[in-house]
């Protein structure tokens, strides 16, 4: 086999390997982090007894949900059932690969794209991937065969394809300023100037569908417990539960991960390494998560649509008319 | 439509960076903040002379509305005073209604802040020693 080959593969292995586990760490401690902030600013304590202030809580939580009893219930659709947990978390992780987290680095004569990989449609393939999640919760609520998961599936499933609209639309200003669908490029044009100067209503449609996208707070209607229980995963239980919650987290993970992409500046920031910064950026967004989620309550279910479609989907086409204007006058 | 929603945002990141905040009491090794008045177990006072100020007039156990309480009297040979032979308190029946401490002429029965009196047996009678004991341990006399 070719020598420079072998190196190529290896490095990207390594990278998926480290991109996976910081992931899969930023999750867990994700789970204490918004138990602790949002007790916090609900003047409470949150978990103090595992561990001191309850650092090992997610790791209790974890083992508790590894030792609960797998149930899949009789008349459910056994194969989806078992399929949907996997069809939820899976597109959650893989859209890292096109998310640049830092610059190139020169490490034994080689130079290494801070990147999984640096594909010149990542935009697409990012909004492909993501709507792959959608059929996770669809199928979740599907194969349980009980009213409640179905009822929180299409919901969701009504939610998600709504948002995802607007989503994609909010991004579209961003792309049309840089003229590329490459992350990496998107990222190197922000070198001077951020998007979310250029594009603010491009961020607030972004923010506000990424909430409605990822089924958080002021959009938690799929899991809206007063009226459904617990949505599409009522019947889960088990590391299945479990699964679902991940996804939930990486979700956010993620979607955080595009808005700075997108409009935040990627990695670009001065003084510190941009690891560094792509990480800080990315807690923020994490934090302002957790913030909305402790503080507002949820939507009901026709104010959410209004919203998406009356209100979210006009600003959106008014946003790519206004920068296309722009570009046009500036030339 | 914008203002009230940045509104919830400052007050809920103000009690982010607020600790004093926090209302949770940990509470075994907290203990809560009771108010003068609380009203927890009856509990025998001990008078001057070190001995139970109780006169075993009865008062407590007939104005008592759960019936918990059981005096029996006896006479002292040598000071003649009247002193309770037996005074048991049943913590499953008390109300903590505070009745036997307004009818005690003498001031013997306070109810203070014992409140913790969960127990593992079935039965939960203080005797008077017992009873005495929680006053003793607060170091108090009068």
């Amino acid at each position: 086999m070719n020598k420079d080959l072998l190196i190529y593969l290896t490095i990207t292995c390594i990278k998926i390997f480290i991109v996976f586990g910081v992931i899969q760490f930023m999750i867990i401690s994700m789970i204490w982090f918004e138990r602790k902030i949002m007790a916090h600013m609900q003047v409470r304590l949150g978990p103090m007894r595992v561990g001191p202030h309850g650092l090992l809580q997610p790791i209790a939580d974890g083992i508790k949900l590894l030792f609960k009893e797998d149930i899949i219930p009789e008349k459910a659709n056994k194969f989806l059932f078992v399929l949907a947990p996997v069809m939820t978390l899976v597109p959650a992780l893989i859209t890292f690969a096109v998310i640049p987290f830092g610059d190139k680095i020169k490490i034994f004569g080689y130079s290494i794209d801070l990147v999984i990989t640096d594909i010149n449609v990542g935009f697409l393939y990012i909004f492909a991937v993501s709507s792959l999640g959608v059929y996770g919760v669809v199928m979740a609520g599907w194969a349980s065969n009980n009213k409640y998961s179905l009822l929180g599936g299409i919901r969701s499933s009504a939610q998600m394809i709504s948002y995802e609209l607007t989503l994609g639309l909010s991004l579209i200003g961003v792309v049309m300023l840089t003229g590329s669908l490459s992350l990496v490029d998107i990222v190197n044009a922000q070198a001077k100037i951020w998007n979310i100067i250029l594009q603010p209503i491009g961020f607030f449609i972004y923010v506000t569908s990424a909430f409605a996208e990822v089924n958080r707070t002021p959009f938690d209607l799929p899991e809206a417990e007063s009226e459904l229980v617990a949505g599409y995963h009522t019947e889960y239980s088990s590391m299945k539960f479990a699964m679902f919650f991940m996804a939930e987290y990486a979700n956010m993970i993620t979607v955080s991960a595009i808005a700075v992409t997108f409009f935040l500046g990627g990695w670009q920031g001065p003084f510190l390494p941009p690891v560094v910064w792509f990480m800080l950026k990315l807690s923020g967004c994490l934090f302002f998560f957790i913030w909305v989620r402790s503080t507002y309550p949820r939507l009901r279910y026709d104010q959410l649509m209004h919203f998406g479609w009356k209100f979210l989907l006009p600003l959106s086409l008014f946003n790519i008319l206004i920068t296309g204007l722009v570009m046009v006058i500036k030339g | 439509m914008i203002l009230p929603l940045l509104k919830g945002l400052i007050l809920t990141i103000k009690r982010f960076f607020n600790p004093n905040a926090v209302v949770t009491q940990q509470y075994p090794e907290e203990r809560p903040k009771l108010p003068s008045r609380f009203r927890g177990l009856p509990e025998l006072q001990i008078g001057k002379d070190g001995r139970e100020r109780c006169i075993a007039c009865g008062l407590c156990a007939k104005v008592c509305p759960s019936k918990c309480i059981t005096v029996e009297g006896a006479t002292d040979k040598i000071t003649q005073r009247r002193y309770p032979k037996v005074y048991e308190l049943d913590a499953f029946r008390c109300i903590f209604c505070g009745f036997c401490e307004e009818a005690c002429p003498v001031r013997a029965v306070i109810l203070r802040d014992t409140f913790e009196l969960s127990t593992y047996q079935n039965k939960n009678i203080f005797d008077k020693k017992q009873l005495l004991d929680l006053t003793k341990k607060r170091k108090i006399s009068f």
